[in-house]
């Protein structure tokens, strides 16, 4: 620690034009994560800290930008040779850590094992499904889809590239053991010590551009607290997931950098629309009444009811964005026409009385504690903010393990709440992800509204979402996406929040680029 | 080594019996003065908890009457209805801390005491049945005692709170759950030294009942180890109530103990809203400290062994 | 006392089976662990394609069929979480839960008796008071609270002690652990004395109580009578005779240091076996808590009989197994 300390004071004290002769020592970065990857197999578990740790040692096709944006990977170009046919040409001249050259072959054999990974809690398999991949020779491959598929480079920029020579055959603890794990990556696989620490040494031969660190050591500290301390105490130099009650006080040490950027995911709710006595909903008497949260005037009046800019600034830290609809307004997709629903009291009375509730109703609203960033504060928030328009709520928070399998499947297959925080990212980084999964009909035919636990249902959506999904040119796709979020959002589908914003800390003298994907890497941790 | 015992324990007489046992009991109790005065203290406590909701100028388990605007306030801000001053501030949600801490103490208070007293009763119970029956009865006692003992007290309240939900009756049931097999070891332990002994043998040959012999001389005798455990767990269990909710499993988020107080509070020791969590812990010692000063005297003042 | 501790073994069997029935069907109440590990975007053929993966679309009992059969052949399952052997996860951990555990309770032992017999033989003075005052402080408090202060102070206010995480190893006769190492001790010392708080209050509180009794009985009278010397009397008379319950608090919290250090773990970002148990429950990973709880009870019902036995070895009187049929 002193070591690396020394270096950066030098260098700081030299002044830039040194760096250069410098940069040839060992220079270490410790990153403290706040979830524990579980895995070096690349294809073992889809999860944000298993895919950010196998990004440095395995690369895709398709990278994602720091704001999910599709840009070359192992891929240098694609193009759609027709509708349902896309055409990857491979980049030249990449290297394994092995030495071996990279070709077509790899890639076939990598979509080959992704959605087969055995005892894989969490596959690839969604990415790969319904997709033929053909090699047309070394650094040329082609794509099929029954149907057009115009998501392509964002799909396979989740899926890793492993080595046909070096995996073949491979198990998930071949990966973990360092047998395996033989990537094209920027850095290269040297120690994994499950729920200890990860480390990797830099690739000295990697196509593109050298990452600063020579060696990362990636540690798991769960508890906000303890991975601020260690922060501070100058054990680590980066860590994710700053708790937001810190924020304020960290921007005025000034052994301290942060670095904040929206994030792919938006808090909202999902409201039982489908049955016609709700569980837990009653009148104030506590006797049953008709599912007041069919009517979409009470919806509204819920979503007025709501104060954005005081959860964003009071509850959030200002870490957050008051949400106009699924994914923030950059992203690809989104309307530019929604607002946030501005915060009216009287507004939201008055739909109540026009809806016939002028007293209001009784509610209970779950959700889950520890899963999103303050879920069980924001709950709590959200249920004084509700009785005040007179839905006396009732809160209801309980752990994950418990919580989603109510969500989903509690009553006898179908959701059990009412009312219900839920969050969401798009993985794909684009507005088709929430939308098919949130609120296009429950369909386990078509695959569509996977988990709609309010199982709203409106057949002009579900029209709108599906014609955007067969649209491949990006403009018009975009065009259409943005009009299915407004269909869903006018009718409130579902109450949409905030947007989170990702906090990174770091030392002084390191900056952290934030990434909406909301991954933590060694590539993004620059020098200054 | 032979060790001659003190007879058959049933309270021995010091002076011919002028006062009433319970007046002597009094008297021995006040010989500490600070234990006296933990002993008022505590009384104070629970009467301020007990008369919380009329004292108090805000409901804090009322939504209605909690605004997230008012959250983090410092100590001393007036409240912004204006008719009363936060005077220990507010908390992440917006509570009046001195409102909170009180209805907090009430929870906490009924959380420990209720649950170290059924998980005494029955734990004792059980561990003196085990040591003075033996053979089978006790063997099996002894394995759910050992199956009891290496279930996660966190294991326990998720499957709980799956099967029950999340309220006070739940978490005591939890706490108890967790606890009693804690006291029945601690109990047989004693009880099977003691069951032993010459006394027990002569109140057998007297022909006393079973039941006689186990709760009117052994369970004396085991009292005192079984008192430290009691002042201990009692105070753990308010502190273990604090720790489940601090893995989520504890008590509902609108309705707090002093533990959960404490537990959300922690996320903001580093942020410099030190009051959230420094009042609630501060109270939760002190109310734990008076409990054990009161049970270290007790166990002095009960013990036939100590007496002068 | 073979046949006793056969005996104890067999019906150590029963408890584990009893227990792995009770988690099978606890987890099972508790919910489906798909809808937590599964990629959100996966639609709904994928979620009943992992479901019958890992398979949990069979019923209960036939699930807990599988789980005994390859239970039978030491296969205790495989994680969900991490795909690997349950039971080669928590072997990983072991030691470094180990570690901690033992520094805990040597910490307990070393201050614990020393002050408890302190403030048991001379129980009205100040220090005694303050000494039994300070101990209040040990279980009074919530672990992590206690826990995020030590680092706090200790950590970034000082910088004296590493915040988190464990240290490099060494190997020392054939065993590998932390403990061998300067920088690997420091990062003992906090998570060991965060974990040890409890246990060295309750050793005090023990050791005084028992001191404070035996001190007024007969045969320290004696002893002093006939002029054997107070470090005798306490060394050899007194301690053997306190020893019994501290003897079993301490075998008992021992288990309980191994098996439950979830808290400390966690704050202390200590790679051990709570760790992997709180995570695991969190995740409703089965196999993982399964192949847990089975290593604990055992543990426990070992450590049960040690102490069983170190009664009789204490405390001539108590026979084990003299009244077992």
């Amino acid at each position: 620690m002193y070591r690396s300390k020394t270096i950066l004071t030098a260098l700081v004290a030299a002044g830039l034009a040194l760096s250069a002769p410098f940069a040839a020592t060992a220079k270490e970065l410790r990153m403290a994560l706040s979830a524990e990857p579980s895995s070096m197999d690349p294809h073992f578990h889809n999860l944000t800290p298993n895919n950010a740790l196998t990004s440095h040692v395995f690369e895709r096709l398709v990278h994602f930008d720091s704001k999910m944006k599709p840009i070359p990977g192992l891929a240098t170009s694609w193009k759609t040779i027709d509708e349902k046919t896309w055409e990857f040409k491979l980049r030249p001249g990449v290297k394994w850590h092995d030495g071996s050259p990279f070709t077509a072959d790899d890639v076939l054999f990598s979509m080959e094992r992704a959605p087969n990974v055995e005892n894989s809690p969490g596959s690839f398999a969604t990415y790969v499904k319904g997709k033929t991949f053909a090699k047309i020779d070394d650094m040329t491959i082609r794509v099929t889809t029954p149907a057009p598929y115009p998501l392509m480079p964002n799909d396979l920029a989740t899926i890793a590239i492993i080595s046909k020579k070096a995996a073949s055959g491979a198990k998930t603890d071949d990966f973990n053991s360092g047998k395996a794990a033989i990537g094209t990556g920027p850095y290269k696989y040297a120690e994994f010590v499950k729920g200890d620490r990860y480390v990797l040494v830099r690739n000295e031969d990697h196509w593109g551009e050298k990452p600063v660190w020579t060696k990362v050591t990636i540690r798991p500290i769960k508890t906000g607290p303890s991975r601020i301390s260690a922060l501070l105490a100058g054990d680590v130099d980066v860590i994710e997931e700053v708790p937001t009650t810190d924020i304020e006080r960290l921007k005025g040490d000034t052994k301290i950098a942060l670095g904040q950027g929206l994030s792919n995911r938006v808090i909202f709710f999902h409201m039982d629309q489908w049955r016609d006595e709700s569980p837990f909903i009653t009148a104030n008497d506590g006797s049953k009444i008709k599912n007041p949260l069919k009517d979409k005037r009470v919806r509204l009046a819920l979503s007025k009811a709501i104060n954005r800019p005081a959860i964003v600034d009071r509850l959030m830290e200002k870490a957050a964005v008051p949400a106009s609809q699924f994914l923030a307004d950059d992203f690809f997709g989104t309307s530019k026409k929604l607002k946030p629903e501005t915060f009216d009291i009287e507004g939201a009375k008055k739909l109540l009385a026009e809806a016939g509730y002028p007293k209001g109703f009784k509610m209970t609203l779950h959700s889950p504690n520890g899963r999103y960033i303050n879920d069980a504060r924001m709950a709590e928030a959200v249920a004084q903010m509700f009785t005040r328009i007179g839905v006396e709520t009732k809160v209801e928070t309980m752990p994950g393990a418990v919580y989603f399998t109510r969500a989903t499947t509690g009553a006898n297959g179908n959701p059990e709440f009412s009312f219900m925080l839920l969050g969401w990212g798009a993985g794909t980084g684009e507005v088709s992800s929430p939308l098919k999964s949130l609120v296009a009909t429950f369909d386990k035919v078509k695959g569509m509204g996977p988990v709609n636990r309010g199982r709203y249902s409106n057949p002009v959506l579900d029209k709108a979402i599906e014609e955007a999904l067969a649209t491949v040119d990006d403009p018009k796709r975009a065009e259409l996406l943005a009009k299915a979020s407004e269909i869903a959002i006018e009718d409130v589908a579902v109450i949409v929040s905030h947007y989170q914003l990702n906090t990174w800390a770091t030392r002084k003298g390191m900056q952290y680029t934030p990434r909406a994907d909301e991954y933590t890497i060694a590539m993004s941790v620059s020098e200054q | 080594m032979s060790v001659t015992d003190a007879g058959p324990v049933a309270a021995p007489v010091r002076q011919p019996a002028v006062q009433t046992p319970f007046a002597r009991f009094v008297a021995d109790f006040t010989e500490s003065r600070l234990a006296t005065f933990a002993f008022i203290l505590l009384v104070v406590t629970m009467l301020l908890a007990l008369i919380a909701p009329w004292i108090v100028p805000q409901n804090p388990y009322d939504l209605a009457q909690v605004d997230i605007m008012d959250s983090r306030l410092k100590p001393g801000t007036p409240a912004s209805s204006g008719k009363y001053t936060h005077w220990l501030g507010t908390d992440g949600a917006g509570r009046d801390l001195v409102s909170a801490m009180l209805y907090g103490l009430r929870i906490s208070l009924l959380v420990g005491v209720l649950s170290g007293l059924i998980a005494m009763a029955v734990g004792a119970a059980i561990g003196l049945i085990a040591a003075y029956v033996g053979g089978r009865t006790e063997s099996l006692i002894m394995r759910i005692v050992d199956l009891q003992l290496s279930f996660p007290a966190i294991l326990v309240a998720l499957m709980l709170i799956a099967i029950l939900g999340k309220g006070v009756d739940k978490i005591i049931i939890a706490l108890v759950t967790v606890q009693w097999a804690y006291y029945a070891r601690t109990v047989r332990g004693s009880a099977l030294v003691e069951s032993r002994k010459e006394y027990v043998e002569a109140a057998r040959c007297l022909g006393l009942s079973n039941g006689r012999i186990l709760f009117r001389h052994i369970l004396p005798n085991c009292l005192p180890p079984l008192i430290v455990v009691v002042t201990v767990q009692t105070a753990h269990a308010i502190s273990l109530e604090a720790t489940l909710s601090f893995l989520g499993v504890g008590l509902p988020q609108t309705e707090p103990s002093l533990g959960l107080l404490i537990s959300n509070g922690f996320q903001y020791m580093l942020s410099g809203d030190y009051w959230i969590s420094f009042f609630p812990g501060l109270v939760l010692l002190a109310t734990i400290v008076v409990i054990n000063l009161v049970g270290d005297q007790l166990r002095d003042v009960l013990n036939p062994r100590l007496s002068k | 006392m073979t046949a006793y501790i056969i005996r104890r073994l067999m019906q150590s069997a029963a408890v584990v089976l009893a227990m792995s029935v009770i988690v099978f069907l606890g987890l099972h109440v508790v919910g489906d662990p798909v809808y937590l590990l599964i990629d959100p975007q996966a639609d709904q053929a994928e979620i009943e394609r992992t479901i019958r993966r890992l398979g949990l679309d069979q019923p209960i009992w036939i699930q807990y069929f599988h789980f005994i059969k390859g239970a039978l052949t030491g296969d205790l399952g495989t994680s969900f979480v991490h795909g690997t052997s349950a039971l080669k996860l928590i072997v990983e951990r072991m030691p470094a839960t180990l570690e901690i555990a033992i520094a805990a309770t040597l910490m307990s032992i070393f201050i614990g008796i020393p002050l408890g017999l302190y403030a048991g033989l001379k129980p009205n003075g100040f220090i005694s008071k303050s000494i039994m005052a300070t101990s209040i402080l040990g279980f009074s408090l919530p672990t992590f609270w206690v826990g995020i202060m030590m680092i706090m102070v200790f950590a970034v206010m000082l910088g004296w002690l590493p915040s988190t995480g464990r240290g490099p190893t060494a190997t020392f006769l054939g065993i590998t652990s932390s403990l061998f190492t300067i920088d690997g001790l420091r990062h003992v010392a906090m998570p060991a004395l965060n974990l040890a708080l409890l246990k060295i209050s309750l050793v005090i509180r023990l050791t005084r109580a028992g001191t404070r009794e035996a001190i007024h009985q007969d045969y320290i009278k004696f002893a002093r009578a006939k002029g054997v010397s107070m470090g005798r009397i306490v060394g050899v008379h007194l301690l053997k005779n306190i020893m019994i319950p501290v003897v079993t608090v301490l075998g008992l919290e021992f288990g309980n240091l191994i098996a439950f250090s979830v808290v400390t773990e966690t704050i202390f970002a200590w790679p051990g076996m709570g760790k992997l148990l709180i995570d695991s429950i969190q995740t409703l990973d089965r196999p993982v808590i399964v192949a847990y709880l089975i290593i604990i009870v055992l543990l426990f019902v070992i450590i049960n009989l040690v102490v069983d036995i170190l009664y009789s070895v204490l405390d001539p009187r108590v026979r084990i197994g003299e009244k077992a049929t």
